[in-house]
């Protein structure tokens, strides 16, 4: 197992490793510079050669290599060039804003989920089960950013119900007091989380009501049903149980989400996390943040796939590790 | 809407009914009867077949040109003429999202189809050579999925400047690949095992003529599925990325970017948002409605379900 788990971290380590230098000689090798952005005005090419000088970018590319390296293994992730700050207080900024969004967002996403799986499975083929399939269907297929607009036209424009974007109120939160501040954050919170979350809950839901239809074809389940169990139980303690592996999987794929799952909605509800962060970076050649997000959003998908294998291991008894 | 328009489209309604009703009279074997059976097969196979016609003959059922402006109709609400409306520079929406439809339908399939080919070339080769070839492309493989892949199309797009919908289209494609070869792989594993993969080699073939012949061909249920269900998540990337201003770039119309023009008059014109996202919608939900019938009637394992 310890084997097994050390093998598994240096592998992703080693991922992490070339995904970010893959990143590195992508950018620095694109045509366009940072401080010469193609749509604009351009700057005066002193004043550019300068900026060059001083973020060290007039240097060969293998020792900028080296450079950003070195600085990383001392934690250091450089200089953001269009936020004039240092590249980790940029994402510290960024990523509670998203976490505390795709946290919320994947908490619907799978109570909502799971439990219309359940309900489907439950009565599998009968009218209900028919018109929620097409209801999950229906938001499964939808995107995202377009039901975003939807609900902040319906919510907030039409109805006036929430706020129509960003993460607090930009006038009163400040002198609100403590509990009226989170209850600021959670009414800013409510549309964007929900957007994510019922796009996601279609595909849970899916996703759960085919592996419990499989779970209940198998010879245990007969078994069960033989010895007198109430349906009911059947279901959850028997075929659930089964028909959650594939869910757990679900999720480890669904974690790096928190991270980066969210530009298009971040966008929509001017929220500042880290997709938006992200996409800010990229349209300004601004090397060092992009490749900080890069490392986070890698870093984030490794942890997620093996945080999956290690609960599979410990949902399923049949699943053994060998080193 | 004119006369004209109206019978165009009473025309192809005609037309898809015959040619779904075709299909449904002589389906291909067993596995064709069966996705038929499956209740969302017809469903889905109406909505494909019209929109996909409603895209060929885009000039046939619109009034009007797709950057045509109509000065004195700008954001005008639906009317007879206009049944979706009209945009903020008076273009007519019902237009817009019948050319937008040839952008969005073929940006989503070509794409796929560069998907699918590189991901059954790479899947395959790393199933049926196993070794090293298998562990440097699966590890390239881990590597692509661990790359979020809007961050990776976003960064090329932004890098590489404006790209045209052909290099898009095999951009998406290419980004697209990763989640497909690892499933052809699993499946062309247990297929080399197969006694008939070794009656092949005994008789001498050479390896890549039994993997493009025989092996493939056999692992092609995996391979058809994958695609059906990835062409819609490749056409929300897409409508994503024009929503952003990264993908398809305006005056041509794809639905993502009729979404983005809309957005700013939201409150005063919704139809110009509401319209090009109900099409995004019904056309995923056709071809996911569509994809699952084809898993069930390919896979026997879960047929009937």
């Amino acid at each position: 197992m310890l084997a097994w788990l050390l093998r598994r971290i240096a592998a992703s380590l080693a991922i992490v490793f070339v995904t970010v230098s893959l990143t590195f000689f992508a950018i620095h090798l694109a045509p366009g510079r940072p401080f010469m952005p193609p749509d604009e005005r351009p700057m005066n090419p002193i004043v550019v050669h300068r900026l060059e000088q001083i973020y060290g970018l007039d240097r060969p590319l293998a020792v900028q290599y080296v450079r950003y390296f070195g600085a990383l293994a001392r934690g250091e992730m450089g200089e953001s060039f269009s936020q004039r700050r240092p590249v980790a207080h940029a994402i510290a900024d960024a990523v509670p804003n998203t976490l505390l969004l795709t946290a919320t967002a994947l908490v619907i996403d799978f109570t909502l989920g799971i439990l219309i799986g359940l309900f489907q499975a439950a009565r599998a083929r009968r009218r209900s089960d028919v018109a929620l399939a097409n209801v999950t269907l229906f938001f499964y297929s939808l995107p995202t950013f377009w039901l975003a607009l939807v609900l902040q036209l319906v919510c907030a424009l039409w109805l006036g119900w929430f706020p129509t974007g960003g993460p607090t109120d930009p006038v009163m939160h400040a002198s609100l007091p403590l509990l009226g501040r989170l209850g600021d954050r959670l009414y800013h919170l409510v549309l964007p989380a929900l957007t994510l979350g019922l796009v996601g809950a279609g595909g849970t839901a899916r996703f759960q009501r085919a592996a419990l239809l499989e779970a209940l074809g198998h010879d245990y389940i007969r078994t069960a049903r033989a010895k007198g169990l109430a349906e009911s139980a059947v279901l959850v303690r028997h075929a659930w149980r089964d028909a959650l592996l594939p869910v757990i999987s679900l999720a480890g794929v669904a974690l790096p989400f928190l991270l980066t799952g969210a530009v298009l909605i971040e966008t929509v509800f001017s929220w500042p996390g880290l997709g938006k962060l992200a996409a800010d970076a990229i349209s300004a050649r601004d090397y060092p943040l992009v490749l900080g997000t890069t490392l986070l959003a890698t870093c984030a998908v490794v942890l997620g796939s093996l945080v999956a294998d290690l609960l599979t291991v410990a949902a399923d008894p049949r699943v053994r590790v060998t080193a | 809407m004119t006369a004209a328009t109206i019978v165009a489209l009473i025309a192809i309604a005609v037309w898809t009914g015959t040619v779904v009703a075709w299909c449904r009279r002589r389906p291909w074997g067993d596995a064709g009867r069966r996705f038929f059976r499956h209740p969302s097969a017809t469903k889905g196979m109406v909505v494909l077949v019209f929109l996909a016609t409603v895209a060929l003959c885009a000039p046939l059922v619109t009034p009007f040109a797709p950057y045509q402006q109509i000065l004195t109709l700008q954001d005008h609400p639906p009317t007879w003429l206009h049944p979706l409306g009209t945009d903020f520079i008076g273009r007519d929406v019902w237009s817009r999202l019948a050319y937008g439809a040839r952008v969005s339908l073929g940006v989503g399939t070509l794409g796929m189809l560069v998907a699918v080919t590189l991901g059954g070339l790479v899947g395959a080769a790393a199933g049926y050579f196993r070794g090293w070839t298998d562990a440097l492309l699966m590890r390239c493989v881990d590597i692509g999925l661990s790359i979020p892949r809007i961050f990776l199309v976003l960064a090329a797009i932004a890098l590489w400047g404006k790209l045209g919908v052909g290099a898009l289209t095999v951009l998406l494609g290419l980004t697209g690949w990763f989640a497909t070869s690892r499933i052809v792989r699993a499946e062309v594993m247990s297929v080399r095992e197969r006694p008939y993969t070794d009656a092949v080699r005994a008789l001498g073939a050479r390896p890549w003529w039994i993997v493009l012949r025989h092996v493939l061909p056999n692992s092609s249920a995996a391979l058809i599925v994958s695609a059906a269900l990835g062409i819609g998540n490749m056409m929300l990337l897409e409508a994503g990325l024009s929503f952003l201003g990264a993908g398809i770039r305006p005056p041509q119309p794809s639905w993502g970017n009729m979404i983005a023009d809309g957005r700013d008059q939201l409150a005063t014109a919704p139809w110009t948002t509401l319209f090009p996202g109900l099409a995004i919608a019904l056309a995923v939900m056709a071809l996911n409605a569509t994809g699952d019938a084809l898993r069930d009637a390919l896979d026997p394992k879960t047929g009937g379900k």
